[in-house]
């Protein structure tokens, strides 16, 4: 298996363009068959047997782009497809239309072997740290696997040399890698789930709700650890999250996502200044602030539609207050507007 | 919720069993002690038959005809050189019992661990990758389920002793028995297996091997198969208590080890015809070790479900 | 009077490692319609002081100490029967998950009625009635409707909107809500708390909210207790404590959420992670984690390894911690004080 794993050409993020494109997405689709195999499938329907498929559109047409260097925040609701996009980029579900690319080539239609140098250029961080260490593995054991993995060449020397290396950079002592990961806190888990992918030295990293399952105080802890790493590699981050706040303070850029949609793209600055679609808007002001003069939130009629059967037309309009005809029934595409990006009619117009 | 603390060293493996809640819960619990305790010396018993046995039950020489359906110690006209009396051909019981456990035993762990091997490995593969080989592999084993032990014992061993004949089948009697049960019940680890498999294949750190580009197989048994042990563990102490059932059943209806190499099951069957003229002593004494034998594993398999169940683990 | 009064609280859980002290001496009051938050991190005893209050606490807990009144009466000693009463009638609860206080089996409409029931002698028909009405004031659309489905049917925020229905069924004094929206989204949280507030509001009812996000409770709670490793570490007015924080740990609290930094550069960030309570450091638990424990010649202060602080007044609020005792009461010799050994209790462990 070593001959696939050739050095990579990989350009250091010093070389590299800031601001060029690393990963694109276009036309991203997914959808889950929620009808089981195909006996299950069959119905009889007027006196015929019909076979009726039904599938949640998780993802409906995304496309994303992800810069070299920064970090792509993408927010939005439980069943909005956020984590899909995040485990079809990393392989882990096959897209059911779109493409994506990294760098260029296009990856999700690679073996697994052919995937496998870009293993090591992308890593992913997961929301549960207490699921993401496998519990039968000691620190040791968990760290020491990748690497051994991926660089069969070493010595035994350097791997560990380079464990050492990156737990001490994750303020984790090296002296606890005979330990479990049931032995640690939430936090130090984080913590050790994120030398696990620095431990590859990855570009890029996709992080899906890392510090979501994490006490207040450690969620601090685990955003600097991230924004430290950044620095020191050059990384890139695509970071899942439904918390705005950490978006705010840790974001180059944010993709709001609803139903499977992208909803509006902007720079973190503006997209907080001046939110353009009507659904930012609402989850904006629903962050619930320290301060008491914040203002009243807008009340969203109704509640997010099942993904089974998509609203046709914009997949907001039936909790918009400003939809119209036209929303019902065409469905908006991104369009630049004042910097930004958005897929609203509305705007379009100039009616918000 | 368990932290670990800065200053104290990693613990070793026997620290690590000392504090745990396996060896906690055994000094709390009086049957799983006794159980362990008489589970461990019937084994060992087993295994020391040669050696603790006063007499070789294969060895004919030994055997005095004359000395047949002599009683156990305590009732009037047995012989002290006979602790528990001796059969109808004049074996010491005691001594077949001692080789019959053995019997039952190896055959008991060896159709377990051929059950586990082939239940293991599928249904890894069809919780794992799902899909057709899942169907194809899970349909194989209801198929399997639907023929019973004995139907499949009966076809086997009739196959077996009609082409290699009669001696050839005595020879390998204890192969054939592990090999026919073994195959009759792996269904029983394959469906625990994958059920364990589809629970932690969710689990992120599976993932995160995916992720990471390793490929099926070493998911598979390096990441996924050691989280699954406890509920194979559990089921195992099950199932060599069904297989040694199975076995002295087989033998019992004469189907499984023949009379010169003695099971439990075929002492109690050579036993059974002398039932009624008063000999009561060369079936029920085997009789009551297999019952003690099988309990005795029962209620230990019992206890290890019940300390290796997640939900009272976190406790 | 206050309508509840909790003093000196302890609440253990006697676990094969040794007893674990949940609880040390928790005390707080709650007034008619008042909104109290409790805050605190995982681990914090939060969850523990809510359902002792309902005195739900379970097997291996026990309460150990102290007391519970509910309107005059003492709730720690009262009969399973008559806290029965008192525990559907009086005061309610709300859980994080909707599905732990539904049944699945039965209808939403099921549930109410049997509700009712249990603690009224009532018609069914009148049962319904109260219960439509209840699911009214909640906003619920179309109640009838909602009545004969289950609850698989509904979404997350239908389901908690449906339990803070069967929360006012009865009419209670107080509603204890353990993290009510943390398991929804921010568009629904938002909606839940405001509805939460209105109806507190209409019918006179305290609230007990614990969460862990300080956000919600300065939108909703009057006032505050902070919780750490088991104790009140402060308490006060919310917005006094959200605007002007004494305890080092609740400042730090504050200080980490991201909005209180400057987008791109770093948190502030509290050191270490909460003690297990098994394990609690001896003195001020938070001391191994304290940036102002350390005095000028960089050792650990004495008074905040071993001794538990008191509380001192400062504003409005009540704060345990040594530092703050120092500014708010100016000792006449600092050498003296650790000297003559301080009269707080020491540690007992």
């Amino acid at each position: 298996m070593s001959e696939v794993m050739q050095p990579s050409q990989r350009p250091t993020a010093d070389s590299a363009q800031a601001g060029e494109t690393l990963l694109q997405i276009r036309g991203l689709e997914k959808h889950f068959p929620l009808s089981g195999d195909f006996l299950e499938q069959l119905r009889f329907e007027g006196g015929k047997l019909k076979r009726r498929q039904e599938f949640v559109h998780a993802i409906n047409g995304v496309d994303i782009d992800v810069k070299r260097g920064e970090t792509l925040c993408v927010v939005g609701e439980s069943g909005c497809g956020k984590s899909t996009v995040a485990r079809m980029v990393m392989g882990l579900l096959h897209p059911s239309a779109g493409e994506i690319r990294y760098d260029g080539q296009r990856i999700d239609d690679l073996s697994p072997r052919q995937l496998l140098p870009y293993r090591r250029r992308m890593q992913m961080i997961f929301q549960n740290p207490y699921a993401s260490l496998n519990p039968r593995m000691s620190i040791q054991q968990t760290l020491e696997e990748p690497l051994r993995f991926h660089h069969p060449d070493w010595s035994r020397q350097q791997i560990l040399d380079k464990i050492g290396e990156v737990m001490a950079s994750v303020g984790i002592d090296p002296e606890w890698g005979k330990r479990f990961g049931h032995e640690f806190s939430g936090g130090q888990r984080q913590r050790i789930a994120i030398a696990r992918a620095l431990a590859v030295e990855p570009e890029f990293i996709v992080a899906d709700e890392p510090i979501s399952a994490l006490d207040v105080s450690i969620q601090a802890q685990v955003l600097n650890l991230l924004m430290d790493a950044q620095e020191a590699h050059h990384l890139t981050y695509l970071f899942i999250t439904h918390d705005l706040a950490v978006v705010e303070h840790f974001g180059t850029r944010v993709v709001v996502m609803y139903l499977g949609r992208v909803c509006e793209v902007a720079e973190t600055r503006s997209l907080f200044d001046s939110p353009r679609h009507p659904y930012t808007q609402a989850l904006l002001s629903a962050i619930p602030r320290l301060e008491d003069d914040g203002p009243d939130h807008i009340k969203l009629s109704g509640e997010v539609p099942t993904p089974v059967n998509l609203p046709s037309g914009c997949v907001f309009h039936g909790r918009c207050p400003h939809a119209n005809e036209r929303c019902r029934r065409e469905i908006p595409q991104l369009i630049e507007s004042q910097g930004s990006q958005v897929a609203c009619h509305g705007v379009e117009e100039g009616r918000i | 919720m368990t932290t670990a603390s800065t200053s104290s060293p990693a613990p070793s493996r026997w620290a690590r069993f000392r504090s745990s809640y396996l060896l906690y819960s055994f000094k709390r619990d009086w049957i799983a002690q006794v159980c362990f305790v008489v589970f461990v010396l019937l084994v060992a018993a087993a295994i020391l038959a040669p050696w603790l046995s006063p007499m070789n039950p294969y060895d004919l020489a030994q055997i005095d005809i004359l000395a047949s359906e002599l009683p156990p110690f305590w009732i009037d006209g047995s012989d002290p050189q006979y602790l528990l009396g001796t059969d109808a051909q004049g074996r010491d019981l005691l001594s077949t019992i001692l080789y019959g456990a053995r019997v039952s035993l190896i055959i008991g762990f060896g159709a377990v661990i051929m059950q586990a091997l082939l239940g293991v490995t599928f249904g890894l593969l069809a919780g794992y990758l799902g899909g057709r080989v899942d169907a194809f592999l899970m349909r194989m084993a209801d198929i399997q389920l639907s023929f019973s032990t004995l139907m499949v014992a009966i076809i086997v061993g009739a196959v077996i002793k009609a082409s290699f004949g009669g001696a050839i089948y005595s020879e390998y009697a204890v192969f054939i028995l592990v090999l026919i049960i073994g195959l009759a019940e792996w269904p029983q680890y394959a469906r625990t297996v994958r059920a364990s498999v589809l629970a932690e294949r969710s689990k992120e750190y599976v993932d995160a091997a995916r992720v990471m580009g390793f490929r099926a197989k070493r998911i598979m048994f390096r990441h996924i198969l050691p989280n699954t042990l406890s509920p194979i563990f559990v089921i195992s102490t099950v199932q060599i208590a069904n297989a040694i059932i199975s076995e002295a059943a087989l033998s019992f209806l004469g189907l499984g080890m023949p009379e010169t190499q003695p099971s439990l099951g075929s002492l109690i069957k050579s036993g059974f015809d002398y039932l009624q003229s008063g000999s009561w002593w060369i079936t029920l004494i085997p009789g009551a070790v297999l019952v003690v034998l099988v309990l005795v594993i029962n209620l230990l398999g019992d206890w290890l479900r019940d300390v290796m169940n997640p939900r009272l683990y976190k406790g | 009077m206050a309508l509840l009064e909790v003093s000196n609280l302890d609440v253990r859980f006697a676990l094969r490692q040794g007893e674990v002290k949940a609880l040390r001496g928790v005390s707080f009051s709650l007034d008619r319609g008042e909104r109290l938050g409790i805050v605190g991190e995982s681990g914090a005893g939060k969850s523990v002081a809510a359902f002792t209050i309902l005195n739900l606490i379970a097997k291996p807990g026990y309460i150990a100490g102290g007391s519970i009144r509910f309107d005059g009466r003492e709730l720690t000693t009262m009969k399973p029967r008559q806290l029965q009463q008192v525990r559907g009638n009086q005061i309610s609860m709300i859980f994080q998950d909707p599905m732990m206080t539904l049944n699945p089996v039965l209808t939403i409409g099921e549930q109410m009625i049997e509700c009712l029931k249990a603690h009224r002698r009532i018609r069914s028909r009148d049962a319904r009635e109260i219960a439509l009405n209840k699911l009214r004031q909640v906003y619920i659309p179309s109640p009838e409707r909602r009545l004969d489905q289950y609850p698989h049917e509904l979404s997350g925020g239908m389901r908690q909107r449906i339990i803070i229905a069967i929360a006012l069924l009865l009419d209670p004094d107080v509603i204890v809500a353990d993290e009510p929206t943390t398991a929804l989204d921010v568009t629904i949280q938002a909606e839940i708390m405001e509805l939460l507030l209105e109806l507190c509001e209409k019918h006179n009812v305290a609230l007990i909210l614990i969460t862990h996000d300080l956000g919600v409770v300065s939108q909703v709670t009057q006032r505050t207790l902070v919780m750490y490793a088991g104790r009140v570490i402060e308490q006060g007015p919310t917005r006094e404590i959200i605007n002007d924080a004494q305890h080092p740990y609740t400042q730090g609290l504050i200080n980490a959420l991201p909005q209180m930094a400057t987008p791109g550069q770093r948190l502030n960030q509290i050191p270490g992670s909460m003690p297990s309570l098994a394990n609690t450091p001896p003195g001020c638990a938070f001391h191994p984690r304290c940036s102002f424990s350390v005095d000028a010649s960089g050792e650990r202060r004495r008074d905040c390894r071993e001794v538990i602080p008191a509380f001192v007044r400062s504003g409005n609020c009540d704060v345990a911690c040594h530092m703050v005792r120092e500014l708010v009461e100016p000792r006449p010799a600092e050498r003296d004080a650790s000297e003559n050994g301080p009269s707080e209790q020491r540690e007992a462990l």
